[in-house]
């Protein structure tokens, strides 16, 4: 269950996705999140898939890890289909049951925002897979470097984030051990109603806070002891550079989004 | 027979399948202290969770009493009260505010009753070495890292298992902590009766507590005997990257020099008469002219 989730999970490769310059990729996702938001047919969907198929073809990556990416998502997408069948309310009736009634507006919304949800993690699932958690926060920091004028500490952000990312495996790995040595101990995560469950959990998340906050201690130690102070002045090994083939991308991206949100 | 592990493959499903375990077939007596070693990824770990049904083979099942622990009439809370299991780094699952609480974890789990739970924390925190009157309502955090492992090992006993494993119980302690859990482990299985899986990499602790070795290589099992047995199979046990005790090696190297001592001797005290004894006997045939 813990292993489900792919932020972070970054698959290494040598793919013209993954070389692509991190903050070209960046601008990109977010560039086809707008366009998710401006479709407004299946058909338009239906080429975001195609496209997101593409691009997942072009990274070779295996489409199990894409799809497995969806799997946190599921009890939302289902809350929203339900929701939406049941409430949403305009056309014909299809389905009735005393009060209860499914009516065509419902069915079509409801399948017409699932699909935005799935493919918005989908495409957002794209960038982490094929971009290191590093190149990430570079890419990041750069982008919000203009904002350094108005008091955003960039750089600080881009460290915390990068932290973050990467600790996220270990903190995984972390859990799943716990949760085994709790077992060992006769605990049981998986049977009683909401609260009895919630309440087991309270044997997994202590240890695992302790530990996250020990790892904090020991990591800010050993940054310090590494003489790290934080934004200013700070350079770096590897500069981000923007090569042709970022800027001939970025411009096609551009026109396959005015492409797809004309649909 | 105990425990029997039969035919157990285990394949973790990642990106690459890894296979963690091949074709082991193994069994356990009651009574039985047994060490288990074998350089990282070997599969001892792998094997550990297995035999108290924490993870499901891919292949093959475990019999625990004869009862196929795997099956579905079969209730795996069964096995993990007979079968404890001390992971590596146990202190890191010390949840509760006091130390008796988080002793009396796995008993209430177990659906005791208060008075049950009480004596097992009592009885658990005496057999490791604390007081309980001075330790139950300290917080386990403000323990020395030592004590902390001392307290989640006795969460551990107080499921009173029959069977007890440990992996690596003695990283990270230093050479007094070692020395004690030692001797807590030789109590366990000589006064208490415990049968003893013990996992690690340092030979001299098997040596000296196992009566039986496996050695674990690439998932399967590559020796099991007793040390005196296992550890004749020097050459083989270095190209596992697993060293010998170092007083099997002492003793190996004077025989390659001529000196005629016994290799099956693990304890320090014997080793040095025995290297006393063939040093005397050779003066004396030196003295005779035999040499």
């Amino acid at each position: 269950m813990l292993r489900d989730i792919t932020i972070g999970q970054h698959i290494p490769g040598t793919s013209l996705i993954h070389r692509l310059d991190p903050r070209i990729k960046i601008l990109i996702t977010i560039l086809m999140i707008t366009v998710l938001f401006l479709v407004d047919s299946f058909l338009g969907f239906l080429l975001f898939l195609i496209m997101t198929a593409g691009i997942t073809y072009l990274a070779s990556l295996p489409v199990k890890r894409v799809l497995r990416g969806l799997k946190p998502v599921f009890f939302l997408v289902l809350i929203t289909l339900f929701l939406h069948l049941f409430l949403t309310r305009g056309g014909d009736v299809i389905w009735q049951w005393r009060f209860i009634r499914i009516e065509e507006a419902g069915v079509e919304t409801g399948f017409f925002m699932v699909s935005r949800i799935l493919l918005l993690i989908m495409f957002t699932s794209l960038l982490t897979l094929t971009t290191s958690p590093l190149q990430l926060t570079d890419g990041i920091e750069y982008l919000l470097k203009p904002l350094a004028k108005f008091g955003v500490p960039a750089g600080e952000l881009a460290m915390m984030m990068t932290i973050a990312l990467r600790f996220i495996p270990t903190l995984m790995e972390e859990a799943d051990k716990i949760m085994k040595a709790q077992k060992a101990r006769g605990a049981d995560f998986e049977s009683g109603n909401i609260i009895r469950r919630a309440k087991s959990l309270i044997p997994l998340l202590v240890p695992l806070f302790i530990s996250a906050f020990r790892r904090a201690d020991e990591l800010a130690l050993a940054m310090e002891s590494r003489c790290y102070r934080g934004g200013m002045n700070r350079t770096r090994l590897n500069e981000l550079e923007m090569k042709a083939r970022d800027v001939i991308i970025f411009l096609l991206a551009i026109i396959l989004a005015v492409f797809i949100s004309l649909f | 027979m105990l425990i029997e592990m039969k035919d157990i493959t285990h394949i973790y499903e990642l990106e690459e399948p890894v296979t963690a375990l091949k074709d082991i077939n193994l069994t356990i007596d009651s009574g039985e202290f047994i060490g288990l070693v074998g350089h990282t990824g070997s599969g001892k770990s792998t094997l550990a969770q297995l035999l108290n049904g924490l993870i499901e083979p891919s292949e093959g099942t475990v019999y625990y009493n004869g009862q196929d622990i795997f099956a579905e009439s079969y209730n795996l809370k069964d096995v993990r009260e007979k079968v404890g299991l001390v992971f590596q780094y146990p202190e890191h699952q010390l949840f509760e505010e006091t130390v008796a609480d988080d002793i009396a974890f796995g008993p209430k789990n177990l659906g005791l009753d208060e008075e049950e739970i009480n004596k097992r924390v009592q009885r658990s925190l005496d057999l490791v070495g604390l007081d309980y009157e001075e330790y139950k309502d300290r917080s386990p955090f403000n323990l020395s890292g030592g004590q902390q492992r001392r307290v989640a090992i006795a969460g551990v006993l107080a499921l009173e298992p029959e069977v007890l494993i440990l992996d690596e119980p003695s990283a990270a302690l230093d050479p007094t902590g070692r020395r004690k859990l030692l001797s807590l482990l030789e109590d366990l299985h000589q006064n208490m009766g415990l049968t003893i899986i013990l996992i690690t990499h340092r030979m001299e602790q098997v040596a000296r507590l196992a009566s039986r070795v496996v050695v674990m290589d690439n998932g399967r099992i590559a020796l099991d005997g007793p040390p005196e047995r296992v550890f004749q199979n020097q050459e083989y046990l270095q190209e596992l990257s697993l060293d010998l005790p170092a007083l099997t090696m002492i003793l190996n190297r004077l025989n390659e020099r001529g000196l005629d001592v016994r290799k099956d001797i693990f304890t320090l005290e014997e080793a040095r008469d025995e290297i006393m004894t063939a040093l005397s006997r050779r003066t004396v045939d030196k003295e005779k002219g035999l040499c």
